[in-house]
């Protein structure tokens, strides 16, 4: 897998990673604590003293943004891992053994597919008491596996169809041993593409509600940080405030887009460029022999 | 004609279940979580109002969020016959608002943004997306394709925060909230203004959400240009427009309809999230206030009514599908 | 207006990745006679489809042409060279001069058009002025003469029926009276009696239109019925080229000899079938002397050594040592 963008991908993504697990860590090395307040620099713009500027209570922007890294990888990536094992759970069986499983497993995938899953997901959440980031990745793995798990019903059915798996039947395989040995593997390039693609809708999910106020009082997101700045930080024009939070979903979920592109060439052999300007050299050389 | 019809029957059927689905998850949703909802409301009625809430509504409120002591089976017919009648229940947050008379309230404004913003992102997506496919890996497509994963990354709130920072504060060129100019309502100039308020919202949705559109179109092109029917077109000796319409785009668009269809839960709730920031008076900006004041009848209403269109829109989706694809004329699909 | 329809010089074909290159077709050369059937056989990966897309400009990427020369000599105008030419400049010369029928009608034809849709737009392409009138009577034409009521013309290609399919592909290749038909397996994805019909209706074609083709298939046996004359492709070169009654009984190359013997005659008395041991080269590891050497029951010291030269022996062409030496001792 060359090629800038998958590099570029794994290199942003691999730094985030890396802010999300030392991130307190980080913090205290440089001296810098999220929820210290700053009585001489209230509301103020990046300086050398804070890079990123500070709130409108006086705390580092730039603490803040890496220590909400930590909450907002982990939701992400949560209840991305769960998202898709349901989508592997419903998806596959449904695609493998047909009939009446299929039936029922499909009704609720499409179900979840065509129901708007934002107000359901708020709903839940307005009853639900304990916000944290666990409770949060929860919600969203819950409903958010239903695309997933339609694409792997419809991957899983065309490799039933493959020579390898009828003969591997004929040789007595029983089915959860070939689901798990022979399909799964096969699979194993849109599993990856799945997950990079939840873990940005988990990441954007998670903002989206801290957004709106459904977050855990003490803990710290880009969500929970772009929640705060809303009311004062626009007024004001305190646009290092607001600017990170966002900036940094979209790099991270620019990176797994990257990502997924290389996935993709992998997988479809067409669609890789580097082939693709090899070619179109070639043609040249020989229409500059004309 | 009669496939094609039993197919749209099919999928009203399913539409059928799946509202009864949403229906019914309602229901049960406030019975499932720990406590008493249904008293929770009553006392937020009391403190709201600051006086004691009728009886009739005490019932009422409890027809819709859980009665420990009656029979769930009763309960369930009784909200069932509720829901038949339009009947919400009442807002908590403006008591004694019936949440449906909010609800008709806001619909339409939602329905404006969602509409025109689906339509221009879907056309944008698709004409770029079209123009990206049929030659990947070159500069044009070079281009698109990153930019378009970076705008589907960006969270659509924190663009439309931006947008308002920068035009409406910054510049002032558009206004900072609401969906009309309130000295205008019911006068001449009304129209012109709703159109001046949709405009930001509305471009901000369409900047966030045309990325979308152009990949998957960009990856269905790709898939399309390989068939075989598209080198026949070039075999035929047809112009490279023709064949890009007629024969690649017109095939991939096929799933890009199913696609449309089963992106509107989600363009809904990048809506919702729009709203709340332009202040803009549909039913996402009532959700909103409804979770943040805890009014759960209103919350449940915004769902319902949310699921409803969203049912409908894929229904108008399915039928677009059935005209244009003619192998829905064999079986089903 | 020349005998030679088609001549092709050494032409190669490679496909190219960001990795390297694969050579698919080397320096092949023949010509094709106006009116004459010529097929193509070989196993998969001999190259002979890539061949025939190469010669009518439609290879898909990563497959290039990177040398030789590909002359067409149309009734009317001068002869023009296919492989520099621009897309632009071809695209005149497309179905009007050369037609293609692909192997699978239900991939070839557009699945969203009705058939008598995908004839209207060749047709309107290469006559500006055409009347829907018109349209409709060639199309119906057309469809007759492969046995294809015209009320069909309204149907989609997923109601038709798979011979109804390959043979309205025919009738398509023919819309604006080509002289060159390439055909790529037509009848591999058909059951033999379909693929009968579709052979007569072929010949019958021909012989009132006076078309030329080239068919591509593994099934040699076929070609003897309908090719005049009949090229051999192993590891991307034509090995042998000859007339088909010729080829058929007195086959010059080991490999055409083996082809031919893998296909038992239908009234002949059973016997043990004899295929060709071994299996295909591997095109990007070829050897220095002959592709075939390492399967070939005939080789001598030579074979691994130089690459045998196509040459004309007798009425035909051979790329083979053995025909080497004969003609050295002669």
């Amino acid at each position: 897998m060359k090629g800038w963008k998958v590099r570029t991908g794994i290199a942003i993504c691999a730094v985030f990673g890396v802010i999300a697990i030392v991130g307190p860590w980080l913090n205290d090395l440089m001296g810098l604590g999220p929820w210290k307040i700053d009585y001489q620099a209230i509301q103020q713009p990046p300086s050398a003293e804070h890079w990123l500027g500070t709130t409108a209570q006086g705390q580092d922007v730039l603490a803040q943004m890496i220590a909400g890294t930590r909450n907002s990888v982990l939701v992400g990536v949560l209840a991305a891992v769960l998202g898709v094992v349901l989508a592997v759970l419903m998806g596959v069986p449904a695609g493998f053994f047909g009939g009446r499983v299929d039936a029922v497993l499909s009704f609720f995938t499409n179900m979840f597919l065509v129901m708007p899953v934002l107000p359901l997901i708020l709903v839940v959440a307005g009853y639900v008491q304990d916000t944290g980031p666990i409770t949060i990745a929860l919600i969203i793995g819950v409903f958010g596996w239903a695309p997933g798990a339609r694409t792997l019903r419809a991957q899983t059915m065309s490799l039933r169809q493959r020579d390898f798996v009828m003969a591997m039947r004929m040789l007595g395989e029983t089915r959860i041993r070939l689901i798990v040995v022979e399909v799964l593997p096969h699979l194993a390039g849109w599993l990856s593409a799945m997950f990079l693609h939840m873990v940005l809708g988990a990441v954007l999910a998670e903002a989206g509600l801290a957004f709106l106020g459904i977050s855990s009082a003490d803990s710290i997101s880009w969500g929970t940080i772009i929640n705060q700045a809303q009311q004062v930080a626009l007024l004001n024009g305190l646009w290092w405030w607001f600017v990170p939070p966002g900036l940094c979903i979209a790099l991270l979920g620019t990176a797994t887009g990257l990502i997924n592109f290389g996935i993709d060439e992998v997988m479809n052999p067409r669609l890789r460029t580097s082939d693709v300007k090899a070619v179109r050299k070639m043609k040249r050389v020989l229409e500059g022999t004309r | 004609m009669s496939s094609r019809t039993r197919f749209l029957v099919r999928r009203v059927g399913f539409y059928a279940a799946t509202l009864w689905s949403a229906i019914t998850l309602n229901f049960l949703i406030p019975r499932l979580m720990p406590g008493d909802p249904a008293s929770v409301i009553v006392r937020q009625l009391q403190k709201q109002s600051g006086q004691s809430v009728p009886p009739e509504s005490v019932e009422a409120i409890r027809k819709l969020f859980g009665d420990p002591r009656a029979n769930i089976l009763q309960q369930y017919v009784d909200y069932l016959s509720s829901l038949a009648h339009g009947d919400f229940g009442l807002s908590v947050s403006r008591f004694p608002t019936p949440v449906s008379e909010l609800l008709a309230a806001g619909l339409p404004w939602t329905l404006m943004l969602v509409g025109t913003t689906t339509v221009l992102a879907f056309l944008l997506g698709t004409a770029l997306g079209i123009a990206s496919g049929w030659r990947p890996g070159s500069k044009l497509d070079g281009f698109l394709s990153p930019l378009s994963t970076f705008l589907t990354a960006v969270p659509y709130f924190w663009v439309a925060l931006i947008a308002l920072w920068l035009f409406g504060l910054v510049l002032g060129w558009f206004p900072l909230g609401g969906g009309y100019d309130p000295d205008l309502y019911g006068r001449s100039g009304f129209f012109g203004s709703v159109l001046y308020y949709l405009a930001m919202p509305a471009a901000t949705i369409v900047f966030s959400s045309f990325g979308g559109w152009l990949l998957g179109m960009r990856n269905m092109m790709i898939t399309t240009v390989s068939e075989d029917y598209v080198l026949l077109g070039k075999a035929k000796g047809l112009s490279g427009a023709r064949i890009m319409f007629r024969y690649a785009a017109r095939n991939a668009m096929l799933p890009t309809v199913t696609g449309f269809a089963l992106a509107i839960g989600g363009v809904l709730g990048g809506a919702l999230l729009t709203e709340i920031v332009f202040a803009y008076p549909g039913i996402g900006y009532l959700l909103f206030d409804a979770v943040g004041k805890r009014d759960y009848p209103l919350m449940q209403g915004v769902f319902l009514m949310t699921t409803l269109t969203v049912l409908l829109a894929n229904l108008v989706a399915d039928s677009i599908y059935v005209l244009i694809d003619p192998r829905t004329r064999e079986g089903g699909r | 207006m020349t005998e030679t329809l088609l001549d092709v010089r050494a032409l190669n074909v490679d496909y190219v990745s960001a990795a390297g290159a694969v050579r698919a077709c080397s320096e092949v050369t023949f010509q094709l006679r106006r009116g004459e059937i010529l097929g193509v056989a070989g196993e998969s990966g001999s190259g002979k489809s890539t061949l025939i897309m190469a010669l009518v400009r439609l290879l898909r990427p990563p497959a290039v042409t990177t040398g030789g020369e590909v002359w067409l000599h149309p009734r009317e105008g001068e002869p023009v060279e296919l492989v520099r030419r621009s897309e632009k400049q071809l695209r005149a010369l497309r179905w009007r001069s050369v037609a293609v029928v692909l192997q699978s009608a239900m991939d070839a034809l557009n699945p969203v058009a009705r058939l008598s849709a995908q004839f209207a737009d060749v047709l309107k392409t290469h006559d500006r002025k055409i009347t829907k009138q018109r349209v409709a009577e060639r199309t119906a034409e057309l469809l007759d003469m492969v046995g294809i009521s015209p009320d069909r013309a309204r149907s989609y290609p997923h109601e038709m029926s798979g011979g109804m399919r390959q043979r309205a592909m025919i009738a398509l290749a023919l819309a604006c009276d080509p002289e060159l038909v390439v055909m790529d397996e037509p009848t591999t994805a058909v059951d033999v009696v379909m693929q009968r019909q579709i052979l007569g209706h072929i010949l019958e074609l021909r012989k009132r239109l006076g078309f030329s083709v080239v068919f591509v298939t593994h099934d040699l046996s076929l070609l003897m019925e309908l090719a005049d004359r009949i090229a051999i492709m192993y590891g991307g070169r034509i090995v042998e080229v000859g007339d088909s009654a010729d080829l058929y009984g007195e086959p010059k190359h080991p490999y055409t000899k083996g082809l031919r013997d893998s296909f038992p005659p239908l009234r002949a008395p059973a016997t043990t079938l004899h295929g060709i041991p071994g299996t295909p080269p591997d095109l990007r590891n070829l050897p220095p002397g002959c592709a075939f050497e390492p399967r070939c029951p005939r080789r001598f010291a030579d074979c691994a050594e130089r690459r045998p030269e196509l040459l004309t022996v007798g009425r035909g062409q051979v790329a083979c040592h053995l025909h080497d030496r004969e003609r050295a001792n002669v």
